[in-house]
């Protein structure tokens, strides 16, 4: 009761619609041809190394990092590079990409042997190596974000997107990997403790790694409410260890896991990782959800990185017989984004693929607030957006400082949980990125 | 597949609750108390909320349609004001007087003020508070009921004649007595609570608080629980902490805040009740309560995942370090 006076932070009750948890994933037959961005990442774009014509293996490097905060990128398919071309990607901007013909032979690149790891530096160097980024949405480098010393590792594997269940599948069918991925990261990051978090909707998953990590010395699984966002990085740090990310560091720059002790790794990530280390090929493949209403064969895929969204499509068997594609999502339907067209390439980061008819897609109208509070109930964050919207209208400098709007993490559950459906949590970005700004040119 | 799509910004889904669902829930929470009513008062109690209903859906219809607004009738907030305001009248009100009041609650109050989410106070509320000043002896001209066993219970409870430590309490919870339409069955009230309570329409904080507060301090004052039962069962202040108190749009946005509201109103109303020169004080506790609502919005907050006390000047942020600390972050403990 005190801590719902403190903040209420209830997220939004989203439907689970994880009808495609039960399924095996299914391997894609190789696409003709990928189109492999060299930003996939934060931080800055990959360096291509190869040219047009040259002949690349799956695993060949064909972007180097161009910074500590970026990543590696490789082939996903062999074949031949047919150009390096500049291509406008899904959220707008624009990006060097390597267009790759396939042979059909996915042959190995013999390079890729598994690296030899002795201490954390070299664990460091070998993920910086194989390209690895949260691929649970994010794409943060994994490199960078592991550098960081602290005591706890969080794995999570809460997955409270609606729809999407590559972790659940990740977790089902590689637990192995996981496991693996997470003893190399407390070996040589020397982290004691270890939290998988897992929501409670996927109890498969809670018994099976219950049972895998019963023997291991700083394990263990907690399982977790079922709430919108739950696997939020900093919702899952409060959930599993009871700490709160700090709004600023020591130094004044905003907050970072690190700062309450803890490491998050998506599952898929840390068995990425395991893989990794046991086979030496790099991230090129990604397992996708596809689902939605206007999908003949909903299913779980696994796809080179760079095949188009059309040829994923055409594998799950085309659009439904008779219904109207109306939107394309890739990631998950409360924080993933809409495309123009499935003319797209998969990115590393991508988990899910959503295609919804015209009448899902139908949002409806929004009318004036009522002023119900749901919004500050829902916020995971215990941000007010109802106030912070008004200040934003108002361009109100200091009232959006004193309500902490930098602390938005747009997960959508005030726009989701809105009677009067309005656009709560897209005003909230547009109010976040005034603010930043604001604060760049020096705070008014 | 060369269809046009739809791009828009996340999330992509949305709940199925809606302003109309929420305020139908509301409809269907009155019910206990519009069949206590009919029970209690007789047919006309249901005659009175029908033409209250329609005036007030009319009086909306017809400005929204005068001004070339969007015409919001169809979200169902004009027919709980006028429920809720109806629910206030004694059973032998003028009609012409109620559609006064509904003039008053949906013209004056809500939309001169901009519509539905603008007002500053309850509708239904103000139009109580001006039909009991400009209308006091048929506003409190309480009809016997039907069904009253004795001559007492024609009287309110709260009236300053009656002895209240004699009061059955059976008879204020059941309502057999003297009131408004919607007031005086205590049993009914608790009904459509529990039924918003349970469909999730509106949080305990208020209602409880209010309840709360009132009993703390009428046992503080009285010093008698027989007497602090009735006269929690007697009156508007059950009804008023259910279904007026706690209106959306007057009432604070955090749990804080209408943790603070609720133990405010409790309080005023039993100062008026005790020390005040009314019987009843509920419906100007209310609007107290709803006058400090935009200070409460303003100075409570809740605190964000993360959030520190700025120490004194430095570390708070890198942008200037706050002017007037103490009036900024004043409710942000």
């Amino acid at each position: 009761m005190f801590k719902t006076l403190k903040r209420s932070a209830a997220g939004a009750a989203v439907p689970h619609e994880k009808g495609t948890a039960g399924m095996q994933t299914v391997q894609m037959p190789v696409p003709k041809e990928v189109l492999i961005p060299l930003q996939m990442h934060i931080g800055a774009p990959a360096e291509p190394v190869v040219q047009k014509g040259d002949s690349v293996k799956v695993g060949t490097l064909i972007g180097k990092a161009g910074g500590f905060v970026s990543a590696n990128i490789h082939a996903s398919v062999s074949g031949t590079v047919k150009a390096i071309e500049d291509v406008r990607m899904v959220h707008g901007v624009m990006a060097k990409a390597v267009r790759i013909e396939s042979d059909g032979l996915q042959t190995p690149d013999p390079a890729c042997v598994p690296p030899t790891v002795t201490d954390k530096a070299s664990l460091l160097a070998a993920i910086q190596g194989c390209g690895l980024v949260g691929v649970g949405g994010a794409g943060f480098p994994t490199h960078v974000k592991l550098a960081a010393n602290v005591d706890t590792l969080l794995i999570n594997g809460a997955e409270c997107e609606p729809y999407l269940t590559t972790d659940a599948r990740e977790m089902l069918e590689c637990s192995d990997t996981i496991i693996a991925g997470i003893e190399a990261v407390m070996k040589y990051c020397e982290i004691p403790t270890c939290i998988i978090g897992i929501e409670r909707n996927k109890p498969e998953c809670i018994d099976l790694m219950c049972s895998l990590t019963r023997d291991m010395k700083g394990v263990s699984v907690k399982p977790l409410p079922m709430r919108y966002p739950q696997g939020a990085e900093k919702t899952l740090i409060e959930s599993c260890t009871g700490r709160e990310v700090p709004q600023f560091n020591d130094a004044g720059k905003p907050g970072l896991p690190a700062d309450a002790g803890c490491i998050v790794m998506n599952v898929t990530s840390v068995s990425t990782l395991g893989k990794y280390l046991r086979t030496g090929m790099p991230l090129v493949a990604k397992r996708l959800t596809v689902e939605g209403d206007a999908i003949a064969k909903p299913q779980n895929i696994e796809v080179p990185i760079g095949t188009m969204y059309a040829d994923v499509i055409e594998a799950c068997g085309g659009i439904k017989e008779g219904v109207h594609l109306g939107k394309v999502i890739f990631g998950g339907p409360m924080m993933g984004g809409a495309a123009p067209s499935a003319n797209f390439p998969v990115l590393k980061q991508n988990n899910g693929l959503l295609l919804f008819s015209k009448e899902k897609a139908a949002l409806p109208d929004p009318n004036p607030c009522i002023r119900c509070g749901r919004c500050i109930k829902g916020c995971p964050m215990g941000l007010e957006p109802v106030t912070i919207v008004e200040a934003f209208n108002r361009k109100d400098f200091d009232g959006l400082k004193a309500r902490c709007v930098d602390l938005c993490v747009a997960c959508g559950s005030c726009t989701y949980v809105c009677p009067a459906k309005r656009l709560v949590s897209q005003n909230m970005a547009l109010a976040k990125a005034w603010y930043l700004a604001e604060v760049r040119k020096g705070g008014k | 597949m060369d269809e046009r799509l739809l791009v828009t910004a996340s999330p992509h889904i949305r709940d199925n609750t809606t302003t109309a669902g929420l305020m139908g829930w509301v409809l269907v929470s009155l019910l206990p108390c519009t069949v206590a009513a009919a029970m209690i008062f007789g047919w006309r109690a249901l005659l009175l909320i029908a033409v209250t209903v329609f005036a007030c859906v009319a009086f909306e219809y017809l400005w929204c349609l005068l001004l070339k607004k969007p015409i919001p009738v169809r979200d169902l907030s004009a027919c709980v004001t006028g429920v809720i305001l109806a629910m206030n009248m004694p059973v032998g009100m003028p009609l012409w007087i109620a559609v006064i009041g509904a003039f008053v609650a949906i013209i004056i109050t809500k939309q001169l003020w901009g519509g539905i989410g603008f007002n500053f106070a309850n509708p239904a509320l103000v139009g109580r508070i001006v039909l009991f000043l400009g209308f006091a002896p048929r506003m409190t001209a309480y009809v016997y009921p039907r069904t009253a066993h004795d001559a007492l219970a024609g009287a309110t409870p709260l009236a300053a004649s009656v002895d209240r430590s004699a009061v059955s309490i059976l008879d204020v919870f059941l309502g057999v007595h003297g009131g408004m339409l919607g007031e005086t069955c205590a049993l009914a009230c608790l009904a459509g609570l529990a039924i918003l309570l349970y469909v999730g329409v509106i949080d305990a904080w208020i209602p409880c608080s209010i309840i709360g507060s009132a009993f703390v301090f009428t046992l503080l004052i009285t010093g008698d629980l027989h007497v602090t039962l009735v006269e929690m069962c007697a009156g508007g202040l059950l009804f008023g902490a259910v279904f007026m108190a706690t209106d959306y749009v007057t009432s604070p946005l955090t749990a804080k805040g209408k943790l603070i509201y609720g133990i405010f109103i409790g309080l005023a109303a039993v100062l008026i009740r005790h020390f005040g020169s009314m019987n009843e004080g509920m419906s100007f506790a209310i609007l107290l309560g709803n006058i400090i609502t935009c200070l409460l919005n303003q100075y409570v907050h809740q605190t964000p995942l993360g959030y520190k006390k700025p120490q004194k000047a430095k570390k708070g942020k890198k942008a200037a370090a706050a002017k007037e600390p103490a009036a900024a972050q004043g409710g942000a403990k």
